[in-house]
């Protein structure tokens, strides 16, 4: 650790000012303020992984009741509603509070050190869209508390569901919820991304050229650049569909001139790269791991990351397959369905590409390769039902089937999630410093890889023979029970399995009887490799200089020549950025704004007219603009450590 | 100590990998998404403009209520405030506070008269005579016109009250006495941003407002 530290001189002495407004957290604040108050992208990645397990565990059992309910015919573990409610709350909360984030915890966590950089180039704004993302889920959830309960509008939100008009409860509130729940989480992912651009692009470590960097993190830039292109539309739809259910514009309101069609165009042009989004990072997963565990260099590096990009700007163009239903018209629909046969090309180079891979390699059989190869599979079987629906008749008779839920959750589960569990038992001895227990790890594999196939592989027949999705329940006689009761039975495997893995993850770190990892356990190939586990708080302690691809495999087994250097070591130490209260200041804004606007209206007992009541998120407003102005105000501050060479 | 103090000014600008500094990706990338954001609503408008609630009743001639005259004249204080901008980018540049202040000043005031004729504009269509245009009707009948209209051009309206607020903030920091040419990178991506919000309004003139003119 530090051997000596001192204060930041700052030349505009704003250092002054500020401890009188708000003191802030000294270098060894320490607790539960040095979590509040962190600006570390490793600490941040935590409480991202941390709070998107938990909603992992909110989903799951969402999910388990909708199984339960579909158990046998004309149940009554849920009403049709709640059900309804169900099912929007898990495919809202899987979409925007598990998968992405899970996938932003390593993109915090992993990347600034695969590029060798201390840290992202905006500490600060890194710990607002974290909080941002907790007031996200905080607001969505807090739906099952008022009036209507949680929404039941399906996670698409389709017009006119949403029309107040139309609402089962009078006065629903489910929906404002969903909209200004997605909202803040939506601002979360820009300023993440924002972020992981400008570091990508701009803090690599000398001689880190793009195309050395390893995939991973050329998969968080494509993400990156999706989110901030695909989120604007449902940022600008939701913005509509406020205005129709608060103010009474006509956008989406069919009575009115409306068109409910649009909606679904906006929602798809954000929705099918947010399919891309939430499977990129795990394809990045599994290609930082599969060359590890199969002994070679990863098979087509160049093709795996041109095929990245491609699919990223494909994914610009294909959403209207979602829609093959909605009467478009035979050009427009001849066109989507060409392009989404077309984007099943560059996907299928990278398959072979990690089929290249393992090919002829020494294949060590651990966790995260099995769950790599679960990913591979799995996967494949999601894309190819994915090429099946590109045909339009074909689409035609899936709409709306379980043939469809089945393949998106082979994508989504076999594909996005174990892709991020794999993540999870490559880099938690990166995070925690300890080695998970294998025989564990492996009982997790065998539990999710056969509940998974046991829940989601039944529903391609109950599809085909005729089992409509959103529906609450069904009728005797249509032979739907054997195939869902054995769904419901891996529902409840899966469910298990998912658990035990979340216990080994959040315990990792405390957990004794766990070996210490040592800095490269599985003899790895990439930067952060080279660094203690678990990494310290200033990364590296002198910046590297990069001379091959695969540095930590170079600097043990390459050529002299390759062997990374360190730049010198300046007589200032290592800066560190300060902490900052102002990030969860603004957050705290924020929510107080999303509440306020969320319970502004209130109707006149004695009139019956709408009263509106914008106090309340004034205030929250206010709050927010306030954080960001002393934010701007306190400046990055920081201070100096002097690691020793050997301490990274 | 005044030698820690040197090297204290290299870290507000660390060298980056591309030679440029992160603050402007940073508002490139923003400015990227703010196209999306834009472009959204403006295919809204251009897929609603010509949709009437009750066809054939209640066909909205907009040319009716637009006052083509006072938009062209706040377009055009608009535009000209992107010249203070640029001028107050090159003075910073240079060094020159004072100047920096006036051509910051310039355009908080031309940005302030085109947010001040945009509320006088909703205003006046809100209330005009026999023509009311609302949120959510025309003569006081369904439509969407209102809806696409105000939402749009709010958006704008709020991304240049944003914009005046920032540079009034640069304004008042130009008096405390810090402000010097380190800031001018600050001053350059404000400026990004406001010649970003001009360029949205050069194509929502032509597309919301001349268009209904010759089309």
């Amino acid at each position: 650790m530090a051997t000596e530290s001192l204060k930041y001189l700052n030349p505009d002495t704003e250092t002054e000012i500020k401890t009188k407004v708000f003191p802030r957290p000294g270098q060894h604040a320490s607790g539960i303020v040095s979590w509040l108050t962190t600006i570390d992208h490793k600490k941040i990645g935590i409480m991202y992984g941390v709070s998107a397990l938990f909603f992992l565990i909110i989903g799951g059992l969402e999910a388990l009741l909708i199984r339960s309910q579909l158990w046998n015919h004309n149940m009554d573990v849920l009403s049709n509603r709640e059900y309804n409610q169900m099912f929007t709350m898990h495919g809202t909360t899987m979409v925007f509070l598990v998968i992405m984030p899970l996938s932003a915890a390593f993109f915090n966590f992993i990347m600034p050190l695969q590029i060798g950089a201390r840290d992202v180039a905006f500490p600060r704004m890194n710990t607002l869209s974290l909080w941002c993302f907790i007031a996200g889920g905080i607001t969505l959830n807090l739906s099952w508390f008022f009036t209507g309960g949680s929404p039941a509008i399906g996670w698409f939100g389709y017009a006119p569901l949403t029309d107040t008009r139309f609402a089962e409860v009078i006065g629903d509130m489910g929906p404002d919820f969903w909209i200004f729940s997605l909202q803040i989480l939506g601002l979360a992912s820009l300023l993440a991304s924002f972020n992981f651009i400008t570091t990508i692009i701009n803090m690599r470590a000398p001689g880190m050229t793009m195309m050395r960097m390893p995939v991973f993190t050329w998969m968080t830039l494509i993400v990156s650049f999706l989110i901030i292109l695909a989120f604007p539309a449902i940022t600008i739809a939701l913005v509509e569909l406020m205005f129709d259910r608060t103010y009474g514009t006509n956008f989406f309101d069919f009575l009115e001139g409306g068109k409910p069609h649009l909606w679904q165009h906006l929602f798809w042009i954000f929705g099918h790269p947010e399919v891309y989004i939430l499977i990129l990072p795990a394809m990045g997963i599994v290609s930082e791991i599969i060359p590890v565990f199969s002994r070679k260099p990863l098979f087509g590096y160049g093709l795996i990351i041109f095929s990245g990009a491609i699919i990223g700007f494909m994914g610009f163009a294909v959403w209207s397959h979602h829609m093959f239903t909605t009467g478009m018209g035979i050009v427009a629909t001849s066109a989507f369905s060409i392009l989404t046969m077309l984007i099943a090309i560059p996907t299928g180079i990278k398959i072979f590409n990690w089929i290249g891979t393992m090919w002829e390699g020494r294949i060590r059989f651990e966790t995260p390769m099995l769950f790599a190869l679960g990913f591979i599979t799995m996967f494949m079987v999601g894309g190819f039902t994915g090429i099946m629906h590109s045909s339009v008749p074909i689409d035609a008779q899936h709409q709306d089937s379980y043939f469809v839920v089945a393949h998106f959750h082979y994508v989504l589960i076999g594909g996005a999630l174990f892709g991020l569990y794999a993540g999870f038992y490559y880099w938690i001895p990166k995070i925690s410093g300890k080695m998970l227990n294998e025989k564990l790890g492996k009982l997790v594999f065998t539990l999710m890889f056969i509940g998974f196939n046991l829940t989601f592989f039944p529903m391609h027949y109950l599809g085909m023979i005729g089992q409509p999705r959103r529906t609450h329940s069904y009728n005797e006689g249509h032979g739907f029970e054997t195939w869902n009761q054995i769904a419901t039975i891996g529902a409840f495997i899966l469910g298990v399995g998912i658990v035990v893995g979340i216990y080994q993850f959040v315990t990792a770190a405390y957990n004794k009887k766990l070996k210490p990892a040592g800095k490269n356990p599985w003899d790895a190939r990439t930067l952060e490799w080279t660094l203690s586990s678990p990494v310290k708080e200033y990364n590296f302690s002198r910046t590297p200089i990069i001379k091959a691809r695969d540095q930590a495999w170079e600097n043990n087994y390459g050529p002299k020549e390759n062997h990374s250097e360190k730049e010198p070591l300046d007589d200032h130490g290592v800066h560190m950025p300060d902490k900052s209260w102002y990030p969860l200041l603004t957050g705290l804004g924020l929510l107080g704004l999303v509440l306020g606007m969320l319970f502004h209206q209130s109707v006149d007992v004695n009139t019956g007219e709408i009263v509106r009541n914008y106090i309340p998120a004034i205030i929250g407003g206010s709050v927010a603009i306030l954080g960001i102005i002393l934010w701007s105000i306190e400046g990055p501050g920081g201070y100096h450590l002097f690691p020793k060479e050997e301490e990274e | 100590m005044s030698e820690a103090a040197a090297h204290a000014i290299d870290h507000h600008e660390p060298e980056t990998s591309t030679g440029i500094p992160n603050k402007k990706v940073l508002m490139w990338a923003f400015l990227g998404s703010d196209c999306m954001f834009f472009g959204t609503l403006i295919s809204t408008h251009l897929i609603y403009r010509k949709i009437s609630a009750t066809v054939g009743g209640n066909y909205l001639d907009i040319r009716d209520i637009f006052d083509i005259e006072l938009t062209s004249f706040s377009t055009f204080i608009l535009l000209a405030s992107s010249l203070f901008m640029a001028l107050a980018v090159s003075a910073i540049h240079k060094g020159n506070l004072n100047s920096t202040r006036w051509m910051l000043f310039g355009t908080i005031v031309f940005g302030a008269i085109f947010l001040a004729c945009q509320v006088y504009e909703f205003t006046h269509f809100v209330h005009a005579p026999g023509n009311e245009l609302t949120l959510s009707s025309y003569r006081g009948e369904p439509h969407v016109f209102g809806s696409t209209f105000y939402v749009l051009t709010g958006t704008h309206g709020t991304h240049v009250a944003i914009g005046v607020f920032w540079l009034i903030g640069w304004l008042a920091y130009s008096f405390t006495g810090k402000m010097s040419v380190a800031h001018a990178i600050d001053v350059e991506i404000c400026g990004l941003y406001w010649h970003f919000v001009d360029v949205v309004w050069i194509l929502i003139f032509p597309v919301v407002y001349l268009m209904e003119y010759a089309f």
